[in-house]
């Protein structure tokens, strides 16, 4: 019952920081300087032609009524058209997101893979050679910008060692369509295609290593001074008492509780990775939402980078809420504390 | 009573203010990682103010073409080679530093007032005024600066001055964030009830009674922002949305170089080193600080 009243509260948030949002970026695109239907069309459009524009694109019409057909279209997921593509932004943002999905989720699954053993080893053996290691790597990873990170990977792993390609999802010449969930890694698994599989884990590699970096040493350090801080409590003193083995008490007694602040960190550093990953898709030819906004962005395309926007920023309100269920999931004084 | 103990401690502070910077001072010079960060930082502001003096080929920051050094390797001559149209990167690098850190400057000049006055606000008075600013920053937080500047570019043109901006529209949020957590916990404190007992404007006790006690943890996440700004600005000039050519900026001069990886590997990776160890030298610096000052609320 606490649990679904922390839910609720949680979820009507949500709703209202999109909301929020919608009239950031409804803002941006509008009470600029400027006329979007002009710029669309350039210097050499006629009078005539901007004024149809205007008019197919509701332009004419007061702000609030604009606003209006705006949330009227947000609220049925049409985020208009494209007038790069002619196509539906939605139509443009499915494709592609599919595979910023795809990337984002590899980055995430990797960074806690990496990150929590590493602040895990860094407090067991604090003070030591593991712990500097991991407070140099930390520090390191926070400051490579991540294009950079991504050019270094390249050269290493695609001109040097030659062990892994560089660009895109597939190779050229393999054959496959996603299926429903337009991950590749899961949809030839679902279609049994072992090949492409490998080849789809392959590309993403390298992506996915250069956007965990950043995240990976935040992780590594947060789970490092909370471990710290949970032993010190008396709780693990009482069972090093009691005789329990050092790896349940690491492991079961320490780590669940450790794992609230990188969580928590992960919900902050969401926005920052979605940008990053912008910059990783294009050093890679990944063909996600990313290339796709700064090509409709070029042509002043307001419709789609309204869409990019606020699709960015959807998948960021709706991470922070699982991670907030996640947490309040691991540890219930959370939960008891957030429904009230 | 008041009265009484006010001429005892006005002639004892100022000694002891002396002895604290003195030992702030040695503490500081102990902590190895936070000298090499100041260190860097110094020497990066340093050479981008005399850029035009210290540079060997100044001439090389316009668009200079010197096709007979085209895609020189780094060489006693050319520190770090030259690029494809034959000027010299090192030139370029060092007045690269000023875009990076004229952007910061910006940034963090707009972020931190307003964040820190927001902060102030929502922490002190609370009730809706909390409510009002807070939400906003939760909403501008879903905002990725990037993705933020990437659409005011959209909208406007890209180019450095809308970038700043739209960076600094969004960065506040980190400010306001620290500043309304430490406002928090200090609004209960004696020396705030005093303040207020006593009469003291709203003014008075926002800037003059609690804002000295957030200015180390300002300095803290200050140091620390100033790297991730230049991060963040470096990724935009990537993208082609900074200061536009030829004047040089280190993004830009990744990006432009990682066309003719890897043969002439040192285009693209010289320049991008340089914005690492100018972000690792405020990281450096914040991290050293945040251990000088003994900051808890900055991560």
């Amino acid at each position: 019952m606490e649990f679904l009243l922390f839910l609720f509260r949680r979820i009507l948030w949500s709703i209202l920081v999109l909301v929020g949002l919608s009239i950031v970026i409804f803002a941006i695109a509008r009470v600029v300087p400027g006329d979007p239907a002009r710029m669309a069309l350039g210097p050499t459009a006629t009078a005539q032609q901007v004024a149809d524009l205007q008019e197919k694109l509701g332009l004419n019409k007061p702000i609030v009524e604009q606003y209006g057909m705006f949330i009227a279209g947000l609220s049925r997921g049409d985020l208009g058209r494209s007038l790069l593509t002619e196509r539906p932004v939605n139509d443009d943002i499915r494709d592609t997101f599919a595979a910023t999905f795809e990337l984002v989720l590899a980055t995430i699954t990797l960074a806690f893979v990496l990150g929590v053993p590493l602040g895990v080893a860094a407090a067991r053996w604090k003070d030591k050679w593991p712990d500097t290691l991991v407070r140099v790597l930390a520090i390191f990873s926070a400051v490579t910008p991540s294009f950079f990170a991504a050019l270094l990977l390249q050269i290493l792993a695609g001109y040097v060692l030659h062990i892994l390609p560089t660009t895109g999802r597939l190779p050229h010449n393999m054959e496959f369509v996603a299926g429903i969930t337009g991950l590749l890694t899961v949809d030839s698994l679902l279609a049994g295609r072992l090949d492409v599989f490998g080849e789809a884990l392959r590309h993403l590699l390298l992506p996915a290593t250069a956007l965990a970096l950043a995240t990976m040493g935040q992780i590594a350090r947060i789970t490092r001074s909370s471990m710290i801080d949970v032993a010190s409590q008396d709780y693990i003193e009482a069972s090093r008492a009691f005789g329990v083995p050092e790896p349940i008490r690491v492991f079961k007694y320490m780590l669940r509780p450790s794992f609230v602040p990188p969580l928590t960190i992960l919900g902050l550093e969401f926005a920052s990775l979605i940008g990053n990953a912008f910059v990783v898709e294009l050093v890679f030819a990944w063909p996600g939402m990313a290339a796709y906004g700064i090509r409709t962005i070029l042509q002043k395309d307001l419709n789609a980078v309204m869409g990019v926007v606020m699709v960015s920023g959807v998948f960021f309100v709706l991470v922070n809420l699982l991670i907030d269920v996640l947490v309040g999931f691991v540890d219930p004084r959370v939960r008891i504390r957030g429904s009230r | 009573m008041a009265q009484e103990s006010h001429p005892k401690t006005v002639p004892t502070a100022p000694p002891r203010r002396l002895s604290n910077a003195y030992q702030n001072w040695y503490r500081f010079s102990r902590n190895p990682t936070a000298v090499i960060g100041a260190a860097i930082v110094i020497l990066a502001i340093l050479a981008a103010l005399l850029a035009p003096w210290i540079t060997p080929y100044p001439e090389h920051v316009g668009a200079v073409v010197n096709f007979r050094a085209r895609h020189l390797p780094p060489s006693a001559e050319y520190w770090f080679g030259t690029d494809n149209v034959g000027r010299d990167i090192f030139t370029r690098v060092i007045f690269g530093l000023r875009i990076s850190l004229l952007l910061a400057l910006v940034v963090l000049g707009i972020a931190i007032p307003v964040g820190t006055t927001l902060g102030l606000l929502a922490g002190y008075f609370g009730g809706w005024v909390e409510v009002v600013i807070m939400r906003l920053t939760d909403i501008a937080l879903a905002i990725p600066p990037l993705v933020m500047a990437l659409a005011v570019a959209a909208v406007l043109s890209p180019d450095l001055i809308n970038s700043m901006l739209a960076i600094a529209a969004l960065w506040w949020t980190w400010h306001t964030r620290l500043i309304y957590s430490i406002t928090r916990q200090l609004r209960t404190q004696e020396f705030v009830e005093a303040a207020e007992t006593l009469g003291a404007s709203k003014f008075h006790i926002l800037f003059r009674e609690i804002l000295p006690n957030c200015v180390s943890a300002l300095a803290v996440k200050t140091s620390l922002d100033a790297g991730f700004v230049i991060l963040v600005g470096a990724s935009l000039s990537f993208l082609g949305l900074g200061i536009q050519p030829p004047t040089p900026d280190l993004g830009t001069m990744v990006a432009s170089g990682s066309a003719f990886l890897p043969d002439y590997w040192w285009e693209s990776v010289l320049p991008g080193f340089a914005i690492l160890i100018v972000a690792l030298g405020f990281n450096l610096l914040g991290d050293g600080l945040r251990d000088l000052f003994d900051v808890q609320e900055v991560r």
